[in-house]
């Protein structure tokens, strides 16, 4: 730093300048650089039987062996040797060539001057008058029509590119709103899509459960991704729910949307004791007593209830629909 | 001559008649570039990117980006018979009856996660030092760049096996979609091709992971390097380097060796992580289905601190007019990591803008010198540590038997109030480090020597310090604080009005030093150090 961009006035400490080279062993005598030569030789010979170790294990090594390991338990050794025979083949060759560096290339400091990035005040004075030159003779100032047709024509164009992105999918229309749950629809096991009488859940007891198909109608993801339901069973007493909502339930079963109302991952776990629901992604806890509500997390609406009900051959079906729309929020979303 | 320097001087011969670029070479051959360690933490993050490339390449060759549902049929034998996407199958096929497919798997997982290690350390170092300063502001930009698109990247890979795990992740990404106002539904239904998981997602992701962002990032960081290189790199304060001059080894042979064999040497470390260390283990979370979960969800440490945001914020919505406004999504996952990255990307000039320092600077600060600075990003870096702490909340509970709840308030009020804390203590403990700097130059090292005196009294030795070492402690200049006019001598307001206060706040905490030792200073002392 030179005293001139110093702003304070105070004189700085003296500049010693780079130090004096010191030289290395290697520089200076012949057998440390003879023997600097041979590690690095060395270096090189186990990155080569690296390469055979990797060649050995993907030709002839069996998929089949396990071998145990601390820490890292039981690993596959044809993964395991393939894996290190090609991280020793790279690795020591990365050593062999920094040791080179580092023991025998020439380790003297070198000084380059740097220049200021600005150009010269000639240069840039002539820049600007190109640039001005060059604008006048397309005479964008003068010639208004073309100016602004040209804007026209420029900001219409970018319609382009986003009028063709609006096949990527459909209008989402009410789908957020909608399930397949209607009314009587059958609540069916899931695996197994078998229906479900009361007596098949005891007290305690949890299910997952899917609306029952149509014939001939086949279950996708994104129907499972609305549709699925935990059904749960505790003692009736045990519920604080308001007349309408405890005539949802069906001798001490519940049923919610799994889907959490957060940010739509399933809410899977259920504690038994405390007959609270988290969700594990981000532990929005809903409470099952009292019609899921919001007792811990980041999510702001209890789980949507599904209505329940008997049909005439003592299975569970839905009352009615769901009466508000399952999983995250969304703008158009009515939530009052 | 020899026979290898005949052939090298036959084929430079023939490059130059073909290209000219005999004098150009010559010059960029030569170029020096300084030595320090943290300054091989870009070059990590280049060669991560490279064995991401290669190893990125390999697993295409296998990979079926499809939802099509398929029925498993390869020699993992627990999933077998089992209904699962096309992506997923294959995915399993790559790690179970691909020869080394799995390596090559964990190989570009790990360096992907060393990739974003490596930007973030880089930033850092970068950060610290103030080798944002100007000239280098469009390459601090294009680095924020890069930092953006590595996470999106990242994001994106990890969703492509299309296992139970990483389809919870992105079933988060269509929530936090479908959250934004007026549009929400629409670009979620854009994106995904219909409800969600739909058939056309894994498609459309594979395109834009392995073409368009792998564009996009060889683009930028070409253009990153670029500057590196015509800007030439910074150096750290020490004798003999000024703001005029580059010392160091020049590129050809020194960088040629250390560089190559660095790329060896990462290459093999990642390899070696591959080989031993076990990561996204696919074939035990199952195939994705919206209705399941495992606990203990977690992303990559990169997304981490957006997830821990998220569990962190209340139970926000506002509900008007028949609409719905999730602020527990749109706050931690949009607004917030705007204003974090928009803050980053501007704060070069914000810095320039409080100190009124418009020069070039070549030379790097050392952290304890600019403590504003320092304590701004530690203010920071403690603020993302926390969110980052929360989103791996469930497993800090399992593992030191906490409550989610304790964690979670921890949290909620440590976001708050941690960083100011950090700010301050940061601050405090640079300006300790100057002043013992000032004493180290003016009073010399303490020896631990305790030598008596001819009349009794007892000294301890200090040793002075080496000419090269005080020069190192005191290179740095000290400006003094923007002395804003907030009115003229006629009494006139400075029209800039709070904008002036502010810059004059800013600018007397930004140059808030402990005097540095000046010539003066070490003369008047002399021999009398003790």
């Amino acid at each position: 730093m030179t005293s001139d961009n110093q702003s304070n006035e105070i004189a700085p400490l003296t500049d010693p300048g780079i130090p004096a080279h010191l030289h290395r062993k290697s520089d200076l005598d012949p057998k440390a650089a003879k023997k600097a030569e041979r590690q690095v030789g060395i270096l090189f010979i186990i990155s080569a039987l690296g390469t055979i170790l990797f060649i050995y294990s993907y030709t002839f090594m069996s998929e089949k062996i396990f071998i145990f390991l601390p820490v890292l338990g039981n690993s596959n050794a044809k993964q395991l040797f393939l894996g290190l025979g090609m991280a020793i083949s790279l690795f020591f060759i990365g050593m062999g060539a920094v040791h080179w560096a580092k023991t025998l290339m020439p380790d003297n400091e070198v000084v380059a001057q740097r220049h200021e990035l600005r150009s010269e005040e000639v240069d840039r004075e002539d820049f600007v008058k190109t640039v001005k030159e060059g604008a006048a003779a397309a005479g964008l100032g003068r010639r208004s029509i073309i100016k602004r047709t040209l804007g026209v024509a420029l900001g219409l164009s970018g319609l382009t590119p986003l009028l063709l992105l609006r096949d990527l999918g459909p209008l989402p229309k009410d789908d957020f709103s909608k399930t397949s749950w209607e009314a009587g629809t059958r609540l069916v096991t899931d695996p197994g899509d078998r229906p479900i009488k009361p007596s098949d859940l005891e007290i305690g007891a949890v299910a997952q459960v899917l609306p029952e198909l149509p014939a001939g109608k086949e279950r996708k993801l994104e129907d499972i991704g609305k549709d699925a339901v935990l059904l749960i069973r505790i003692r009736p007493a045990e519920f604080q729910l308001d007349a309408e909502r405890l005539s949802w339930t069906h001798e001490g079963i519940i049923a919610f949307s799994k889907i959490c109302s957060h940010m739509g991952c399933a809410v899977a776990l259920y504690e038994q004791t405390t007959k609270h629901l988290l969700c594990p992604c981000h532990q929005s806890t809903y409470d099952v007593t009292r019609a899921a509500k919001v007792i811990f997390g980041p999510s702001a609406r209890p789980l949507p209830q599904l209505a329940l009900a008997l049909d005439a051959e003592g299975y569970l079906v839905a009352k009615q629909p769901f009466t508000e729309p399952v999983g995250p929020s969304f703008w158009e979303r009515d939530s009052s | 001559m020899s026979k290898s320097e005949r052939v090298a001087g036959t084929v430079a011969n023939y490059v130059d008649e073909r290209t000219g670029a005999a004098k150009w070479l010559k010059k960029n051959l030569n170029k020096v570039f300084p030595d320090h360690w943290s300054f091989m933490l870009g070059e990590i993050a280049l060669y991560s990117f490279i064995i991401l490339l290669l190893t990125g390449t390999f697993l295409t060759f296998w990979y079926d980006p499809s939802m099509q549902e398929v029925e498993y049929e390869g020699s993992y034998q627990p999933l077998s018979g089992l209904k699962m996407s096309a992506a997923y199958a294959s995915t399993l096929h790559i790690s179970f009856d691909i020869r080394g497919g799995l390596l090559m798997r964990q190989i570009h997982h790990w360096a992907a996660l060393l990739f974003m290690v490596a930007i973030v350390v880089h930033l850092l170092r970068v950060f610290f030092t103030g080798a944002f300063r100007k000239p280098r502001e469009f390459n601090w930009i294009l680095g924020i760049g890069l930092l953006t698109l590595g996470i999106v990247e990242g994001f994106l890979g990890y969703s492509l096996p299309d296992d139970l795990l990483s389809g919870t992740g992105i079933r988060i990404a269509e929530a936090i979609i479908q959250a934004i106002p007026v549009v929400g539904s629409y670009l979620a239904y854009f994106v995904f091709g219909g409800p969600f998981p739909g058939e056309v997602f894994i498609p459309r992701i594979y395109t834009v992971h392995i073409l368009l962002l792998p564009g996009i990032f060889l683009a930028l960081i070409t253009a990153h390097l670029m500057l590196v290189w015509y800007q030439k790199h910074t150096q750290y304060p020490g004798p003999g380097r000024t703001e005029k001059n580059v010392v160091g080894y020049p590129l050809m042979p020194v960088y040629m060796a250390k560089a190559g064999g660095f790329f060896f040497i990462v290459f093999g470390f990642t390899a070696f992580l591959g080989a031993v260390a076990s990561i996204n283990p696919i074939w035990l979370f199952g195939p994705y289905t919206p209705a399941q979960i495992t606990a203990g969800s977690q992303p990559d440490w990169y997304m981490g601190w957006l997830d821990g945001l998220v569990r962190m914020a209340p139970p926000l919505e506002t509900h008007a007019f028949g609409h719905t406004i999730s602020w527990n999504i749109l706050i931690p996952a949009l607004i917030i990591p705007g204003i974090l990255f928009t803050g980053m990307a501007l704060y070069p000039f914000i810095e320039s803008w409080m100190t009124g320092d418009k020069r070039e600077h070549h030379l790097l600060d050392r952290p304890r010198n600019a403590p504003n600075r320092t304590a701004l990003g530690a203010m920071s870096l403690t603020f993302v540590l926390v969110t980052l702490l929360n989103g791996g909340n469930d497993l800090l509970a399992t593992h030191f038997g906490l409550t989610i709840n304790q964690i979670m308030w921890f949290s909620r009020i440590g976001v708050l109030v941690l960083p100011p804390i950090a700010f301050v203590i940061t601050k405090r403990i640079c300006l300790s480090l100057q002043r013992s700097d000032r004493e180290l130059v003016l009073h010399g090292k303490e020896t631990g020597r305790l030598v008596m005196l001819p009349h009794g009294e007892f000294i301890e030795i200090h040793e002075e310090l080496s000419p090269e070492k005080k020069w190192t402690l005191t290179a740095h200049e000290q400006l003094p604080p923007l002395e804003i006019a907030q009115e003229n001598q006629a009494g006139v307001r400075n029209p800039k009005g709070l904008r002036a206060k502010l810059q004059q706040y800013a600018s007397k905490s930004h140059q808030e030093q402990i005097e540095k030792p000046s010539a003066k200073d070490v003369l008047e002392l002399g021999d009398g150090r003790h």
